[in-house]
């Protein structure tokens, strides 16, 4: 079981869910609103079972590493005002996401093999999701620069013998990835209120 | 666009009338309805009709008092109640 690479997986999933979950509220369209707010809680939920391949309390994983400490790729813990900047990130994880998943799925060690079979079941509407999106907004220059200005960080998400192929998903040539293991300053800021219940209820807070 | 969402608790239930959504077209309808009204399990199926295809009948002329076609002048309840003892009064006789 390549434990680092799940991590960086459960990672991407966690804070992924957790930016898109900002959308709560403020997407642009109601309906939207509600719909993107469930494929963050989605997502949430596959970081969490993630963690549970790798620790026996997926909490401890998610909540009590310190920041420098997480693995996510950069794209996914940009802090995106725009709505279509965070529709073009989430087109370009789903692809490179579905990469990923897809060869977990063969992996030999057959509890990931199976969450990685479980988890691209539900990520095939995500899939459909993010398409419908990238059709509608394919041709405006908002998205297009979006996508351009994002890709460097998307190949980031993949480890580099699965770089060519999410080049050649999109059409689009490699370039310099921005790599997992560096965050940015509004990661500080994310982390702090993402362990704030965490830290307040050592125990495990009761809802 | 205005989509009316009808929803179906199980098979062989009758649809019925969930809600209704604004979407471009009939595919952001569908995922948006997916979530609205399918998420929890609450629903086996859905339809999903633009609300300019249905055909609204709204108006009922009454000019001429035709109430006798309506049911409600009738006590049903003091009928079923004379009924229920002359069964009754048949049943011990």
């Amino acid at each position: 079981m390549n434990e680092l690479l799940l991590l960086g997986l459960a990672d991407d999933e966690l804070i992924l869910g957790w930016r898109d979950s900002e959308w709560t509220g403020i997407a642009p369209m109601l309906e939207e609103d509600v719909a993107f707010s469930s494929i963050a809680q989605n997502e949430i939920g596959h970081a969490r079972a993630v963690y549970e391949l790798l620790a026996d309390d997926a909490d401890v994983l998610a909540f009590d590493r310190k920041p420098e400490e997480y693995r996510c790729a950069p794209l996914v813990e940009l802090h995106l005002l725009d709505w279509g900047r965070t529709i073009a990130r989430r087109c370009l994880y789903e692809v490179a996401d579905e990469i990923r998943i897809t060869a977990l799925m063969e992996d030999d060690d057959a509890r990931v093999a199976g969450l990685a079979a479980k988890i691209n079941r539900e990520e095939a509407y995500h899939r459909m999701h993010a398409e419908m999106w990238r059709e509608r907004l394919a041709d405006t220059p908002q998205f297009r620069s979006a996508v351009d200005e994002l890709w460097r960080y998307a190949l980031g998400v993949l480890p580099p013998k699965q770089r060519e192929a999410l080049a050649a998903r999109l059409g689009r040539e490699q370039v310099d990835a921005v790599e997992r293991g560096t965050h940015d300053d509004a990661f500080a800021a994310l982390h702090d209120e993402m362990t704030m219940v965490r830290r307040s209820a050592p125990a495990g807070a009761q809802w | 666009m205005i989509w009316e969402v009808f929803r179906q608790d199980r098979k062989g239930q009758p649809f019925e009338h969930a809600g209704s959504l604004d979407a471009p077209d009939a595919e952001f309808a569908e995922a948006w309805a997916r979530e609205q009204y399918g998420r929890r399990g609450e629903s086996v199926a859905l339809w999903l009709a633009p609300r300019d295809a249905v055909h609204v009948v709204g108006d009922w002329a009454d000019e001429f008092d035709l109430k006798y076609r309506r049911v409600d002048g009738y006590s049903i309840k003091a009928r079923l109640k004379e009924a229920r003892e002359r069964a009754a009064a048949a049943g011990t006789g």
